[in-house]
């Protein structure tokens, strides 16, 4: 169930992301998590974010709905939610986004819900802040009929349980339930399903795509699983070192991945024949305060040459919506580059 | 003689469900059977809660099982006493899940790694030195790193520092349980590859928790798929994924997303409630068992 693509004039983008940078303090000097990452989503459209761990898809999501804590903080960009730059709202207007118009599932899902409450009551609570009911009774109903759309077996009972009597699975699914509550038309999920067991996760997929088609919902998701990228996105960025490395149609990162870092990352899933040497990328992923100069990924890549510890590639055109910060991809080093150590070709076992 | 044969095996946790109320029994591992051949690499796979981990703990008595056998090179590993189980733990090692909190945050890593040659009074002082330098050298790290602490190591590194200090004596049995699940994608093969060239050089046999059913795939010869403390299928790798028979087995495999945007696999579910833990493994083809 993939969105329409849609023309580009007739509507502008439901979100977009430009240049944001996020800092955290690390003793004298700020560190960007988040480096001049830009994206955008169009309504109904899911877009992964792809990366490991420490790449600064958390604090991406955070940034948008402006909940980066100190010591960190948002130090340059703009974040357009139809139109509106949200870092320029006065923090009441904010509130309103958030849950109605842009909501975030987070990555923790034990800490997520009030042990203390019910689920009904943690459902009607976000009703009622954004007076989306008129009274308790109302509320409850609203709750119940919310469990139901997110597939909880036996609603009326359920709303009344805690969240300790909940499965993992059925807690993700009232998160899910809390989220969709006032029809955002934003859903940020981060990394929903990585606490889940294989045929949970598949579920809760399942329940995401069915969410999005009945309620138009656009969806940022956030996740390090490429074969959950293959089943949900449909459009890809892949994000390293605080940077969007590259970006693409979900069918082009994984027919034409163009920058060596999503290469590597494609070919170090395993499969191939059965004990078989699988891909691994050199080292491992560098550390806030540690990134390196110029491109972030050179020291592991094993086609870096001549600019790439210099200077931070820009990202090259490479096809229809497809972007990759590589200096393999700029035409000016062409000549240079034609000798073995192409990507496409691994050079190395 | 299989390496490892687990007979029957039976762990049972207590679990008080709150105050003024019996307390409930959890049968975490339930009657579960299975052998390792030498240089074998065996699955167990499962969802979260199935008793993966408590089958690996109790084989090597890090738990005390409640009831069953584990013959370890033909002797039955819980009716050994306090000496004699020292020196069969010599023999078989465990890698933990998560690199983080296994290795002792205090301890130079020099230290992780040489501890387990103290506490069996292995060597001399230089001799002992020499092999966690060895240790080092094997497993991938720089050796003048060693008097670095955990914490200036990666996740990867870290988890090569504690492979490294589970090979320190020497064993045959590695269980390794989840040893890459808290890695990033792209050092989590590093870490296979590594443990793939142990074996061979080594003749080092896994018994490899995972819930990660396509790194399964890849590295196992043999795979049991454990349910509700049960195991409910096992055979060989390619027979497992070619032909589920259990309809767990069939939900789990249906269940593993495909990276490729263009292939769309058909889920199937289980209905718990069709599940008969009491039904025995039967053979339904040369050496693939299933509980149906
Ligand atoms: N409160 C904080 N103080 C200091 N540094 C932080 C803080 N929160 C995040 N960071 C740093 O910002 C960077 C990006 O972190 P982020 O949580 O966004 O990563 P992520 O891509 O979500 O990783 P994961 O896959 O592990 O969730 C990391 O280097 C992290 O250490
Ligand atoms: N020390 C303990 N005390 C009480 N119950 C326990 C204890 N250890 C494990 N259990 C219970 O035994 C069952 C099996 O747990 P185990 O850790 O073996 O599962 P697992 O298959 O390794 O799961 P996971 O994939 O989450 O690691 C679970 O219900 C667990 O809650
Ligand atoms: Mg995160
Ligand atoms: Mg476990």
């Amino acid at each position: 169930m993939r969105a329409q693509p849609t023309h580009p004039t007739v509507e502008p983008p439901l979100l977009e992301v430009e240049h944001l940078s996020t800092a955290f303090r690390l003793g004298q000097t700020d560190a960007l998590a988040v480096n001049h990452v830009s994206f955008e989503i169009r309504t109904g459209e899911t877009l992964a974010l792809v990366g490991e761990s420490g790449s600064g898809k958390s604090v991406t999501a955070f940034s948008i709905m402006r909940l980066v804590q100190p010591p960190g903080r948002i130090v340059g960009g703009r974040i357009l939610f139809r139109g509106r730059d949200l870092l320029a709202l006065p923090e009441r207007e904010m509130r309103t986004i958030r849950g109605a118009g842009i909501s975030l599932i987070f990555q923790e899902p034990m800490s997520a819900l009030n042990p203390v409450f019910t689920v009904g009551s943690q459902i009607a609570e976000t009703l009622q802040v954004h007076g989306r009911v008129r009274s308790r009774r109302d509320a409850r109903q609203r709750a119940i009929e919310l469990l139901a759309a997110v597939s909880v077996p036996q609603p009326e009972r359920r709303v009344d349980e805690y969240p300790h009597q909940l499965s993992g699975g059925l807690r993700q699914r009232v998160l899910i339930a809390v989220a969709i509550a006032c029809r955002p038309a934003l859903l940020i999920a981060d990394e929903p399903t990585t606490a889940l067991d294989a045929t949970i996760q598949a579920q809760i997929l399942e329940l995401l795509r069915e969410l999005k088609a009945t309620f138009n919902l656009a969806l940022l998701l956030i996740t390090h699983d490429l074969g959950v990228v293959a089943e949900t996105a449909d459009r890809v960025a892949v994000m390293y070192a605080g940077r969007i490395v590259e970006e693409a149609s979900v069918r082009e990162i994984f027919r034409h991945p163009k920058h060596p870092y999503t290469q590597g990352l494609l070919a170090s899933i395993p499969g191939g024949h059965p004990g078989s040497r699988l891909r691994a990328i050199d080292g491992g992923v560098p550390s806030l305060g540690t990134i390196p100069q110029g491109c972030a990924f050179a020291p592991r890549c094993p086609y870096r040459f001549e600019p790439c510890p210099t200077e931070v590639p820009p990202p090259y055109v490479v096809g229809v919506e497809h972007r990759a910060r590589c200096y393999l991809q700029d035409p000016a080093y062409a000549p240079a580059l034609s000798g073995p150590g192409r990507p496409g070709r691994h050079s190395k076992s | 003689m299989p390496l490892l044969e687990v007979r029957h095996l039976v762990k049972h946790f207590a679990r008080s469900s709150g105050l003024f109320r019996a307390s409930s029994v959890v049968r975490a591992v339930d009657d579960v059977s299975f052998t390792i051949e030498e240089g074998e690499t065996f699955g167990l796979v499962g969802e979260s809660g199935s008793g993966k981990t408590t089958t690996g703990r109790c084989i090597l008595r890090l738990v005390e099982p409640t009831a069953g056998e584990v013959v370890f090179r033909g002797e039955d590993v819980l009716k050994f006493r306090r000496g004699r189980l020292r020196r069969a733990r010599r023999d078989m090692q465990i890698v933990f899940q998560d690199p983080y909190s296994s290795l002792n945050p205090r301890m130079r890593v020099a230290a992780i790694v040489e501890e387990p040659l103290i506490i069996h009074r292995i060597g001399s002082r230089a001799n002992r030195r020499a092999r966690v330098d060895e240790l080092f050298r094997l497993v991938g790290l720089e050796p003048s790193h060693l008097n670095r602490f955990p914490h200036e190591f990666s996740g990867g590194q870290r988890q090569r520092i504690g492979l490294a200090r589970a090979l320190a004596l020497n064993p045959s049995l590695v269980v390794a349980d989840e040893p890459v699940s808290a890695l990033d994608v792209s050092v989590q093969a590093q870490v296979i590859n590594l443990l793939m060239d142990l074996q061979e050089k080594l003749k080092l046999t896994y018994l490899f928790i995972a819930h990660d059913l396509r790194l399964v795939r890849h590295i196992c010869d043999r795979v049991a798929v454990m349910y509700l403390g049960r195991i409910i299928e096992l055979a060989t790798a390619s027979d497992l994924f070619a032909a589920p028979q259990h309809p767990y087995t069939r939900a789990l495999l249906s269940a593993i997303p495909i990276p490729d945007p263009e292939v769309r696999r058909q889920r199937m579910l289980l209905d718990p409630a069709t599940v008969n833990r009491d039904r025995p493994l039967r053979e339904v083809a040369p050496g693939h068992w299933a509980a149906i």
